[in-house]
């Protein structure tokens, strides 16, 4: 012993490794056995729920739709005033046409139609139709440079300027009817310096015919835009002496031509298609909109909206969320509330009744379990309704007039008498479990020191039971807090809940970012009741049993 | 009775009493005490409590009965009387109704039929928190959500008690039991001790009268039992509470009690103060329950100015104190403590009847030797000896002749 002891520095083992390493190595093999284990519950739950989730929450403050559709668009409108009270410079709507023009052909117009729609009711039909007539705009040059030369007319003889050589020649070679790929467009150097708007218009185009259509691009006539970035490059004069390849002869005269051309007003035609296009609510939108992340779902989601002057209040009858969170928050306090009062008489008598009685009543509690949740809610439905089971029930008692029967249903009432039913169990089972726990000696003791029932029960017994109305009430209030069934299909319109609303935008209004952001509400507000609970409480003093 | 009233800090510290003789046996450990009590009674003048025949009874238990089930009787015919300032205890074996009875007398259950009496009034429809009972549970069943003073201010606080007579009470309540620097403590941060003396402390912090304990030092180990033991019975002594204590160890019950009421099977066997239980047992239960005991089985011959002529089983006549047999040719069994069995014939009177015996087996013990034999057909027949110079240590094998005196020598129902 003394020479292990007596030494300095760390502990050794026998073999004259520090002990600790030693231990950690001798651990390690139990540890990676019990990581082994739940390895494949992991990487399910992280497969399918966790990775899903974190999607999710990430819609609500993602906006990238924006700034992908309209990226001319918003770079040059951010050095608009939105407060000047001009619409924005003439670069923008050049911008403009051509981030639609590419997103029609794209088909993506309409879903940033859809996503400005729920900031400004409109844009989306906006969209839809400047999608439909931007084609119009650039058929001017188009025209004018067919009319010129036919050289402007023909798919190959714009290859052949466009390309390079290598690709051209690789083009040519390509049997379309092969299982080889076509070879990807590659543009000839010197027309990318010298019109450089063509050459950029002119790759997405390809692009797209080669990757999206998946045509042949030696078939395809290019866009009208490429004509108008033709005409916006030929406009500049551009230092055409140095090329000498395909198409020299004819882009001189071109360039020669473009003064004489007739030119096109963009914001002047943005404005034919729709007058909405001189709004300046609309450019506000977009501006507030360009950066690639945004608040705007949240503060929707807490029925605000973003101004030039910082977030502010919607109006008042637009105002549902703040409400709707509320209603939800309070139903779901009402629900754990009486599933405390229904449910802890019940596990009382449960806990002090002989075991075999106990039994067989629990068996009666768990009964709901192994009935079909829709089940039950249907069965409600039927209890509840006007004509229903109860209210015949109390009509024929007396008790209730047969002309003013309750409305018990599709209202709040409905929602917690439904509730109730369902979530009871959550809480007698951690009741039962912690009271199971408390012998019945402390009631005892504090009777034959004194106490009548009343204050054994309230000084001794319901301290102890505490617990276990935390972990129910725990159990209950998350469960209610994020229910949908029920108050879908129970709750009328007074008694839904906020996940309703959530399941709404995510099938119906197909605003996931909106859904995302009141579910990140919905999370942020059950960890922040868990963290003051835990403040007050005491997490400790959650029993779930024994 | 300050010596011993000082242990109780020895004990904290889980020394050893230098009194309590580990090696002693228990059963005549506690002789040994009665025995000093009477002394001590004897040398004040004051009687001792176990020896009053009071009339005027404070708990009385009156042809009582109690079943659960409508089917047994788990208490059968019940007649128990205690005067004021007894410690009586309940002892017999688990399921012999002893618990019932400290139960009927708390309140927590309902006699069948019969008349419980607290100083002379009826307690049957009193309940349990109107009884001004003090009551010790097995597990203490002190509040865990209470700090020690809170669990003792408890009962004050339901007798709406003002705050300043609660302290008081609380903390003179705590230095009676020598836990005055444990209020502020929970009870789970206590040991079993600790929380027996607690429990002690609030059973009596509201002066009650009468108190039960049920089996309030089942949970400990042995030494702190003893100590216990002790205290519980000075401070018993010192407030002069009536106590009903219960329990099923017989060392216990005749070490603290001054009197004894031995249950089996639903009725009391015998009630008696400590030593008459164990050195005059009334019937055979009593006899085997109480300390150690050599039975020999055989048929009453003869009954004669208190003497009764038993021929045992192998045709060997014996003289026995007759003690519940009546009539000749009755079935009997012969009681003899292991302790008054003698193999020295010079240590015997010369009425006394020897027998053939032969040695089993020999264990040392320290204090005593105690040593098998096989007498009159019996394999275990048992002989304790003290340890003395003269002593021998027998062995395995040999043949020798014992004895006992006739009065030790107890003829009772087979």
């Amino acid at each position: 012993m003394a020479d292990i002891t007596d030494q300095s520095g760390p502990m050794l083992a026998a073999d004259g490794r520090p002990l600790k390493s030693s231990l950690n190595r001798a651990l390690r093999r139990q540890k990676l056995r019990a990581l082994a284990l739940i390895a494949p519950l992991l990487i399910f739950i992280m497969v399918t729920f966790i990775a899903p989730i974190a999607d999710m929450l990430f819609r609500s403050v993602e906006n990238q739709i924006v700034s992908d559709t309209l990226p001319r668009t918003t770079e040059t409108l951010a050095d608009w005033d939105a407060d000047s009270g001009e619409i924005p410079p003439p670069e923008v709507f050049e911008a403009l046409y051509t981030d639609i023009f590419v997103a029609q052909e794209r088909k993506l117009h309409t879903r940033l139609g859809s996503r400005l729609n729920y900031e400004l009711s409109g844009v989306s039909s906006l969209f839809r139709k400047s999608g439909r007539r931007v084609d119009d705009i650039g058929e001017v040059y188009q025209d004018q440079f067919e009319d010129l030369d036919d050289f402007w007319k023909d798919s190959e003889t714009w290859n052949a300027l466009m390309g390079s050589d290598d690709w051209n020649a690789a083009q040519i070679q390509w049997d379309e009817g092969s299982d080889d790929p076509q070879p990807p467009f590659e543009p000839r150097e010197e027309i990318t310096g010298l019109l450089p708007q063509t050459a950029e218009i002119f790759q997405i185009f390809a692009d797209f015919v080669q990757r999206e259509d998946e045509d042949n691009l030696a078939d395809e006539d290019p866009w009208e835009l490429v004509y108008s970035a033709l005409y916006t490059d030929l406009i500049q004069t551009p230092d055409l002496s140095g090329y000498g390849g395909p198409g020299s002869a004819e882009l001189l005269v071109a360039m020669s031509a473009v003064p004489d051309f007739e030119t096109v007003d963009h914001a002047a035609a943005f404005e034919d298609i729709d007058e909405d296009w001189h709004s300046i609510e609309v450019w506000q939108t977009i501006q507030t909109y360009s950066p690639d992340f945004t608040s705007g779902y949240f503060l929707n989601a807490v029925d605000m909206k973003k101004s030039p002057d910082g977030p502010e209040m919607r109006p008042d009858d637009e105002q549902i969320y703040i409400k709707l969170f509320i209603r939800t928050l309070i139903m779901s306090l009402a629900i754990t509330g009486s599933c405390i009062l229904l449910g802890y008489p019940v596990a009382w008598i449960l806990a002090n009744l002989p075991a075999r009685t106990a039994n067989l009543l629990m068996i009666l509690v768990l009964l709901p379990f192994w009935t079909s949740l829709l089940v039950r809610t249907s069965a409600w439905k039927v209890m509840l309704q006007q004509q229903g089971v109860v209210n015949d029930t109390l009509v024929w008692l007396g008790l209730v007039a047969d002309d003013s029967r309750l409305a018990l249903i599709n209202n709040q009432t409905g929602t917690i008498i439904a509730m109730t039913h369902i979530l009871l169990p959550f809480m007698i089972l951690p009741l039962y479990s912690v009271m199971k726990t408390i012998p019945p000696s402390y009631l005892r003791a504090a009777k034959s020191l004194g106490a009548t029932n009343w204050t054994a029960f309230w000084r001794v017994y319901f301290p102890q039971s505490v617990p276990g109305i935390g972990a129910g009430s725990i159990l209950v209030f998350i469960l209610a807090i994020g229910y949908y069934i029920t108050p879908e299909l129970v709750g009328g319109t007074t008694g839904t809940f906020i996940s309703n609303r959530i399941a709404y935008h995510i099938s119906s209004s197909l605003n996931w970012g909106l859904a995302a952001a009141l579910g990140t509400i919905l999370l942020a507000l059950v960890l922040g009741l868990y963290w003051a609970y835990d403040r007050i409480v005491g997490i400790d003093n959650v029993k779930l049993g024994g | 009775m300050p010596s011993e009233r000082n242990l109780t800090n020895h004990e904290t510290r889980h020394s050893r009493p230098a009194q309590v003789n580990r090696l002693r046996p228990a059963a005549e450990f506690a002789l040994l005490l009665i025995k000093q009590r009477r002394k001590r009674a004897e040398a004040t003048g004051e009687p001792l409590l176990a020896d009053i025949k009071s009339d005027s009874a404070f708990v009385e238990f009156e042809r009582v009965q109690k079943s659960y089930d409508g089917e047994n009787l788990v208490v059968k015919d019940l007649n128990l009387s205690m005067p004021k300032g007894e410690f009586l205890t309940m002892l017999g074996p688990s399921g012999s109704g002893k618990t019932t009875c400290l139960m009927m007398l708390a309140g927590f259950e309902t006699a069948t039929h019969g008349d419980i009496r607290l100083a002379g009034k009826s307690i049957n429809n009193i309940p349990p928190h109107k009884r001004g009972i003090g009551m010790v549970f097995q597990n203490y069943a002190l509040f865990p959500h209470m700090t020690v003073a809170e669990n003792l201010s408890f009962p004050l606080e339901v007798r709406k008690m003002g705050k300043s007579d609660r302290e008081a009470k609380v903390k003179r309540a705590l230095d009676m039991v020598q836990m005055g620097s444990f209020a502020g403590r929970r009870p789970a941060q206590l040991s079993g001790g600790q929380q027996q003396r607690i429990a002690l402390a609030r059973a009596l912090v509201f002066e009650p009268e009468l108190v039960l304990m049920d089996e309030p030092l089942g949970a400990l180990d042995k030494q702190l039992r003893e100590t216990l033991q002790f205290e519980i019975t000075n401070l018993a002594h010192d407030l002069g509470i009536t106590v009903v204590y219960v329990t099923h160890d017989q060392t216990e019950a005749l070490t603290m009690s001054d009197r004894v009421a031995v249950f089996d099977d639903g009725r009391i066997q015998q009630l008696a103060p400590p030593d008459q239980l164990y050195e005059a047992p009334e019937n055979s239960f009593v006899a085997q329950f109480i300390g150690e005991n050599n039975t020999l089985e055989g048929v009453v011959k003869e009954i004669q100015n208190g003497h009764a002529l038993v021929q045992l089983d192998d045709g060997e006549l014996i003289t026995a104190k007759p003690v519940n047999v009546s009539a000749v040719g009755e079935r009997t069994r012969v009681s003899i403590r292991p302790e008054r069995v003698e193999y020295k014939p010079d240590r015997l009177s010369d009425q006394a009847h020897m027998l053939d015996a032969e040695v089993l087996e020999f264990i040392y013990m320290g204090d005593v030797f105690r040593t098998r034999l096989r007498v009159a057909g019996s394999d275990s027949f048992v002989m304790k000896c003290r340890n003395a110079p003269d002593q021998a240590r027998l062995k395995p094998g040999e043949k020798l002749k014992i004895g006992w005196l006739p009065e030790d020598c107890r003829a009772l129902d087979a």
